[in-house]
């Protein structure tokens, strides 16, 4: 993408905005879904729009997890590190998630294709352990059901 | 053929959507008219997915089902090996006290004349005829605390609210339920998302605020599409907007999406998050009911709390206040969860004990094997042992039990659990959720892993640190992330010293 397309597209998030109170995040999750992440060059136009120095702003995009500075794979797995799910086997998947993609927390594929993230909660608490994929969730994983999924997912 | 199935985030995960394909595409090629109305969860979680087929007894339930099980269900109901009967006769089901939760699972959430039929609005409608003190008064004469976990009364955070001088005001719901065993507050919005707008716009009117703000996790996709939805059918019935219900006062509210920050479920932290910054914790006083979002006053209250609003105001203070016991009035929605056979949403009044909640209801553990332990109040609650079941539910109970209520999360571990383990994840999660801004979260977390560490590898000597450590957290942390996170480590030690290598006079 050309820096003047993103900027068109960053401008209209921004005019779309424009006016609420506190609106940070909503401007942030709406350039992330349109980018994958907050690229540089959008934050060089979101600070000013927003009555924020580039220091504020890049201390919001680090303190949220949600928020990336760089894109992440093709798909996006968050499996739940949480007590109910440990309860239930999550440990023992998560293991095999890691060894099976052989990357650890926040990394992605060599190929690109996954990124593993934790989460701590998805709310599946009495039916873990809880995965989501891409924002979908996924409840009662286990290992082989994990493989199922991973399949989908990697070339 | 009218089939309810839920469109609840769990009962997804679990392949509703699939079976609610298999319903269509099976009705079609057998030419039957299907009316299949998608609902929340009846909260009977090991059951969904769960589907309830209409009867002339009531509706029947059959669950948990696979696409596989659809064609069976067209031909002999009656027959069917996943048939569960009655639904509302199902144990589980039929010894709860569904006050909070009367409609989950019952109707289409979107479905505004539905939710009225079945008693909706009424609340909203009565408290339209009392005057702000008034709506005041009969919150805290319910007995109402707070659901989130700190269990204040409802009605005298209200009041201050009601009396602060304040150029505007604002109703904050706090729907960033990120504490591990709860999921009530997503059933909510995802099962019957008008009950939460009703409350807060009771809230608005109590204490004269024109602006509301749902605070939700982005871990919770269905239910902020949900919450979303319900606000602009809403808005388009007059419910809210310009003129509430055509009273001439105005009250809107609009839906915010978290980012991944556990700690934002702290009030201070979600009012920093709104307003667009670092979702760190601010220092009290000055309270947010009087110096809340943007500085104003503002009600912070919980997904339940607001939602068990309609209910107190439909039926009356007295109607609530009769169930439960002692200071803990009314009916709390239980999360049981983790390795335990029944899981799911049991609402109940106060007063039920531990043990009934794990062995009666729970059922025990799903792997069959003897409970260990169970953590009740989300990740900063304490474990407690089976020696321990017979506390009853109540806050202070629980208190004297150094354990908390809190957002009534109960996870269930078995005997084959290692309980230093899991008080090392606590203190692990609190390192990694910290919002740094106080020196004994931020340090006092990744230090209490060490030293856990150390304890592990064997030196016991360690262990007045460890104790010291988490007295500094309990008493010099700013919020509750920091102030409690020794719960689980200091219940684990004392119920399970062998689990560190301890003897019972060491871990005392």
């Amino acid at each position: 993408m050309t820096d003047t397309a993103l900027a068109t597209q960053v401008e209209v998030i921004l005019r779309d905005h424009a006016g609420g109170e506190g609106a940070a995040l909503p401007v942030l999750h709406a350039v992330q879904h349109a980018f994958g992440h907050i690229p540089e060059a959008a934050m060089a136009l979101i600070a000013p729009a927003l009555g924020l120095t580039q220091a504020e702003l890049r201390g919001l995009v680090t303190f949220y997890p949600d928020f990336r500075a760089t894109p992440a794979g093709r798909h996006v797995l968050k499996l739940c590190r949480s007590e109910a799910c440990q309860a239930r086997g999550g440990q023992a998947l998560i293991e095999a998630a890691k060894a099976r993609l052989g990357v650890d927390w926040h990394e992605t594929t060599p190929d690109g294709a996954v990124t593993l993230e934790p989460s701590y909660c998805l709310g599946l608490c009495a039916c873990g352990p809880g995965a989501m994929v891409n924002g979908e969730l996924h409840a009662k994983l286990d290992p082989e059901r994990l493989e199922r999924l991973l399949a989908g997912l990697l070339p | 053929m009218k089939v309810w199935l839920p469109r609840d985030a769990a009962a997804r995960a679990l392949g509703a959507d699939a079976v609610a394909t298999a319903l269509i595409s099976e009705a079609a090629r057998r030419g039957v008219r299907l009316d299949l109305v998608r609902t929340g969860s009846r909260g009977m979680i090991w059951l969904e997915p769960l589907a309830e087929i209409y009867t002339s007894a009531g509706r029947t339930a059959f669950g948990p089902l696979t696409p596989e099980d659809v064609p069976a269900l067209f031909d002999s109901p009656e027959t069917h090996p996943k048939a569960l009967g009655l639904t509302e006769e199902i144990p589980f089901f039929k010894r709860q006290t569904r006050l909070t939760f009367a409609r989950v699972g019952l109707i289409d959430p979107l479905d505004l004349a539905e939710y009225e039929t079945q008693g909706g609005l009424a609340g909203l409608r009565r408290a339209l005829g009392l005057s702000p003190p008034d709506i005041v008064t009969e919150v805290t004469d319910s007995g109402l605390r707070g659901r989130g976990g700190a269990g204040f009364p409802t009605g005298v955070k209200w009041a201050t609210v009601a009396r602060a001088p304040g150029p505007r005001k604002y109703i904050v719901c706090n729907a960033d339920e990120g504490d591990s065993g709860t999921f009530a507050d997503r059933m909510l919005m995802e099962g019957d998302p008008f009950c939460l707008i009703e409350g807060m716009t009771i809230a608005a009117l109590a204490t004269g605020a024109a602006q509301g703000y749902c605070f939700i996790r982005s871990e919770y996709p269905d239910a902020i599409t949900t919450m979303t939805a319900a606000v602009a059918i809403a808005r388009d019935a007059g419910v809210l907007g310009r003129s509430v219900l055509d009273t001439g006062q105005a009250f809107d509210i609009e839906i915010r999406v978290g980012a991944g920050a556990y700690v934002c479920g702290e009030e201070t932290a979600l009012l920093n998050a709104i307003e667009g910054r670092r979702g760190t914790v601010r220092a009290k006083p000055p309270l947010p009911a009087l110096q809340g979002l943007f500085g104003c006053p503002t009600v912070v209250n919980n997904v339940l709390s607001l939602a068990t609003i309609p209910i107190i105001l439909s039926r009356g203070a007295a109607f609530y206040r009769d169930f439960g016991i002692g200071r803990s009035r009314g009916t709390m929605p239980l999360q049981i969860a983790g390795n335990v056979r029944h899981g799911g949403l049991f609402e109940t009044a106060f007063g039920i004990t531990l043990g009934e909640i794990v062995t009666e209801i729970g059922g025990g553990t799903a792997s069959g094997r003897p409970v260990k332990a169970v953590q009740v109040g989300g990740p900063l609650g304490a474990w407690f042992p089976p020696a321990l079941f017979d506390t009853p539910l109540c806050y202070e109970e629980f208190g004297a039990k150094e354990g908390l209520v809190g957002h009534a999360g109960f996870v269930v571990l078995d005997d084959t659990a290692d309980m230093a383990a899991y008080a090392r994840f606590a203190m692990e999660f609190c390192a990694v959720e910290s919002c740094g801004k106080c020196t004994p979260c931020r340090i006092g977390a990744v230090r209490a892993v060490e030293t856990l560490d150390r304890i592990a590898a064997g030196e016991a000597a360690a262990l007045p640190l460890l104790r010291d450590l988490c007295q500094t957290m309990r008493l010099g942390s700013l919020c509750a992330l920091g102030g409690f996170a020794p719960y689980p480590v200091l219940s684990a030690l004392t119920h399970f010293p062998a689990d560190f290598g301890l003897n019972t006079e060491a871990a005392a």
